[in-house]
């Protein structure tokens, strides 16, 4: 292969005298993990609220949480991030416009809401599902038991269905964290960003994204491993047989 | 607020966005997903097929393309599939491939390893006794998998594929990192070009949505006659 | 590579261009006869370099300049028929799919420096730019110590962005620097005020102001975060034979005044999409540069 390998590129200076290539690659390493993180956090409360709504017996709830999920699943993220970050501010009135666009670190924020909302609809979807899963009995014996619609939720449906979705989940925990890359695209500078700076910098592809690679793989074995964890000790004895 | 908007931006580049544009994403669409199905399915294939080896091999490379990103994926194709040529054809040179082969390439083997996760499952879902069938009637392995199991398994996953194919059809979008004129690309160059990112970009959204959302109510129907069938 | 050897590649390639042929051919040239094609790669928003026209074809200076080359090619080759195909390039791939064999020339705007050297080459400079930032006449940013604190675009592997970078750690302003994909999409940020300034190539942001919604606006700074720089046609490092061919054509078109006439029709009269006039006349170092071409990535070898 014509190509000049130069692993040693990681330990030499990036321009702009803030450390080697490597700490731009941890730079963008952590910001990946920082965006992920909270994107996942919106979209674990906002899919939480649209599923249930989509379990409810109301008509009115149901059609809310099944337009919602709709509106968000069929846009590629890309295009809503565009819409998000290019479109929303000109929409606005011109003040509220600009604040948000002179907002410092907007496209952190963008993604974080952007990639939230898109993966909350994969939520809702997973967690409907989850809940409808549970025998009828359940619902009916809170019910019985004089819960509110709210108390039989909070209290027996949700714990259990959470717990059955956890697989699932995990996934979708996972991919929020890789659709952080199609940030690069609104200038967040994650971890595929970096590495890609990284290449314009020093002429180095295949180290760059090697390197990016690899810490991908280490996030997505820290994530199963962790989930895993969590997974085993959530388990109510006797009755969800984890994996 | 839509006061000064200019519409007729979209009307004058409606030939351009989907000539070319659609056509791109399109065709994309499709020979990716025809790709990713067949070496989806053999990857599925491996990993059930009782050798060690070839299971390991298999379930390594979903686990590890499922853990990328696919923007990483599809930087390292496009610099990395000329290589890749030079060495698997021995030439002397990088072999030049375009810009929409490389796309094709990636999302072939980005794909592959989501279709292999569903036919997997479909294979699963054959009832033993039916290979078993099979290979008391003299049917060797191939035989058993192109005639008996493979047709019902793709038949149940149908409603699965080709959902997965919408997402594919959204995914192709990402190839705007690399300037390729798909869809979104068409209309973002539009944009820029003339200033009129507020309209080409919902215009956008719309299109994608529309698609997306008649392709999935399609889907939906299928499924449902697939089931009654069942 | 310097200016003399340079002169005696134009001698060489002139008086010699028949008998060449019976050489065995390598590299480009070698790949070219075999497959009959030459990939050209183009930029999307590189005005009036590189970029696409109405009807989404990429025209342009160096378009024009690289078809030039495509001809000798041809010439030299013999071949009645070379098929030319575009492939679009970021200033972010153009270096790794020029590597990889995906483009063989690169038409566009691209700085040739001493570091570049040392993966690509370039042919004879075809124009001479310095590093400057433009940003609304309203946000009042006079100076690049202006730019302290505040977000500024630069399109993502280019040299601007790494002068930009270099610049702010070393004068301690802690600019938060946006990368964009292209120039395009740069401008776009700052005409929408996503970012206050766009560092770029000056003659590439008085194009992106010409074309805007509304040049008045505008206004790109005095302070330069570079001497004017050399643009060359990229092509792949170590291929000697190809380079005499593209040095040879692109030597023969600026000393033969036909250079001059590819200049004005870009630069002096109305170009396409929208009939705009950059009114930029040729200035006296690309005018030295045209009578002694040369492929010096050296700012200071320029008079």
């Amino acid at each position: 292969m014509s190509y000049n390998w130069n692993w040693s590129i990681f330990f030499e200076p990036a321009p702009g005298g803030t450390g080697t290539y490597f700490d731009m690659l941890l730079r963008g390493l952590w910001l990946t993990i920082q965006t992920g993180v909270f994107a996942w956090i919106i979209a674990l409360v906002l899919g939480s609220i649209i599923g249930v709504l989509r379990t409810l017996p109301s008509k009115t709830a149901y059609w809310v949480g099944f337009a919602y999920v709709e509106f968000f699943r069929n846009m590629p993220l890309l295009v809503q991030l565009f819409l998000w970050f290019f479109v929303l501010p000109e929409l606005l009135p011109r003040s509220w416009g600009l604040w948000l666009k002179q907002m410092p670190h907007a496209p952190f924020y963008t993604a974080a809401v952007g990639i939230g909302l898109f993966m909350s609809a994969r939520v809702a979807v997973q967690l409907a599902a989850g809940i409808a899963s549970l025998p009828r009995g359940q619902k009916q014996a809170a019910t019985a038991l004089g819960l509110t619609t709210f108390q039989a939720y909070r209290y027996v449906l949700l714990p259990i269905a959470f717990r059955i979705i956890m697989p699932p989940l995990t996934s979708e925990f996972l991919n929020t964290i890789k659709n952080t890359a199609v940030a690069i695209t609104i200038g967040l500078i994650e971890l595929t960003g970096q590495a890609r700076s990284m290449q314009e910098f020093s002429f180095q592809v295949f180290e760059a994204f090697t390197a990016a690679t690899v810490m991908y793989l280490l996030i997505n074995i820290i994530v199963v491993t962790g989930m895993r964890y969590l997974e085993r000790s959530l388990a109510i004895p006797g009755y969800i047989t984890g994996k | 607020m839509f006061a000064n908007f200019d519409f007729d931006v979209i009307r004058r580049s409606l030939g351009y966005l989907f000539l070319d544009g659609m056509t791109f994403t399109l065709t994309l669409t499709a020979l990716s997903a025809v790709g990713g199905i067949i070496f989806g399915t053999l990857i599925a294939l491996m990993r059930l097929s009782g050798f060690r080896l070839l299971g390991r091999i298999a379930g390594l490379y979903v686990d590890f393309m499922r853990s990328l990103p696919l923007v990483l994926v599809i930087f390292w194709f496009y610099f990395l599939v000329p290589y890749v040529g030079q060495w698997v054809t021995g030439a002397s040179r990088p072999i030049a491939v375009g810009a929409f082969t490389s796309a094709l390439v990636t999302f072939i083997m980005f794909e592959a390893a989501y279709f292999s996760e569903i036919m997997r499952a479909g294979i699963q879902s054959i009832s033993k006794g039916q290979p078993a069938a099979a290979n008391a009637l003299g049917l060797t392995y191939a035989q058993t998998m192109r005639y008996v199991v493979l047709p019902q398994a793709f038949r149940n996953m149908l409603p699965v594929l080709l959902t997965q194919t919408i997402v594919l059809f959204q995914d192709t979008s990402l190839v705007y990192v690399l300037s390729m004129p798909d869809f979104l690309g068409a209309a973002s160059k539009v944009a820029q070009r003339d200033g009129r990112l507020v309209e080409m970009y919902l215009f956008a959204a719309v299109v994608y949505f529309t698609i997306s959302c008649a392709a999935s109510f399609a889907v939906r129907r299928l499924q449902a006659r697939i089931s009654i069938v069942r | 590579m310097k200016r003399n050897a340079m002169i005696g590649y134009t001698l060489a390639a002139a008086l010699c261009a028949g008998p060449a042929m019976a050489q065995e051919l390598t590299g480009t040239l070698k790949k070219i006869k075999e497959t009959g094609a030459i990939t050209l790669g183009f930029r999307d928003s590189s005005v009036p370099f590189s970029y696409l026209d109405d009807s989404q074809k990429p025209v342009g200076y160096a378009m024009d300049i690289c078809y030039k080359i495509v001809d000798a090619v041809k010439k030299e080759l013999k071949l009645d028929k070379l098929e030319v195909k575009l492939n679009p390039v970021t200033s972010s791939t153009r270096i790794p799919l020029m590597a990889n064999g995906t483009v063989d020339l690169e038409c566009g705007s691209t700085t040739n420096n001493a570091e570049r050297q040392k993966q690509v080459w370039f042919t004879n400079t075809h124009f001479l730019t310095a590093s400057r930032f433009v940003s609304k006449k309203s946000s009042k940013i006079n100076s690049i110590e202006d730019l302290k604190g505040k977000p500024v675009v630069s399109t993502s592997g280019t040299t601007n962005i790494k002068q930009l970078t270099e610049a702010s750690a070393a004068r301690n302003l802690g600019i938060n620097i946006i990368p964009a994909k292209d120039h395009a999409e740069a401008f776009l940020m700052v005409e929408t005020d996503r970012a206050v300034a766009f560092v770029m190539d000056d003659i590439l942001l008085a194009s992106l102001v010409a074309g805007s919604k509304a040049p008045g606006d505008y206004v790109i700074s005095k302070d330069a975060f570079s001497k004017p720089e050399p643009y060359g046609i990229m092509l792949r490092k170590d291929d000697q034979a190809f380079k005499k061919v593209a040095d040879a054509a692109t030597a023969a078109v600026y000393t033969g005044g036909e250079g001059q006439k590819i200049y004005d029709k870009w630069f002096t009269q109305k170009i396409p999409p929208k009939g705009l006039n950059l009114n930029v006349p040729i200035d006296a170092k690309l005018k030295n540069q045209f009578a002694k071409p040369s492929d010096s990535p050296d700012p200071d070898s320029y008079k």
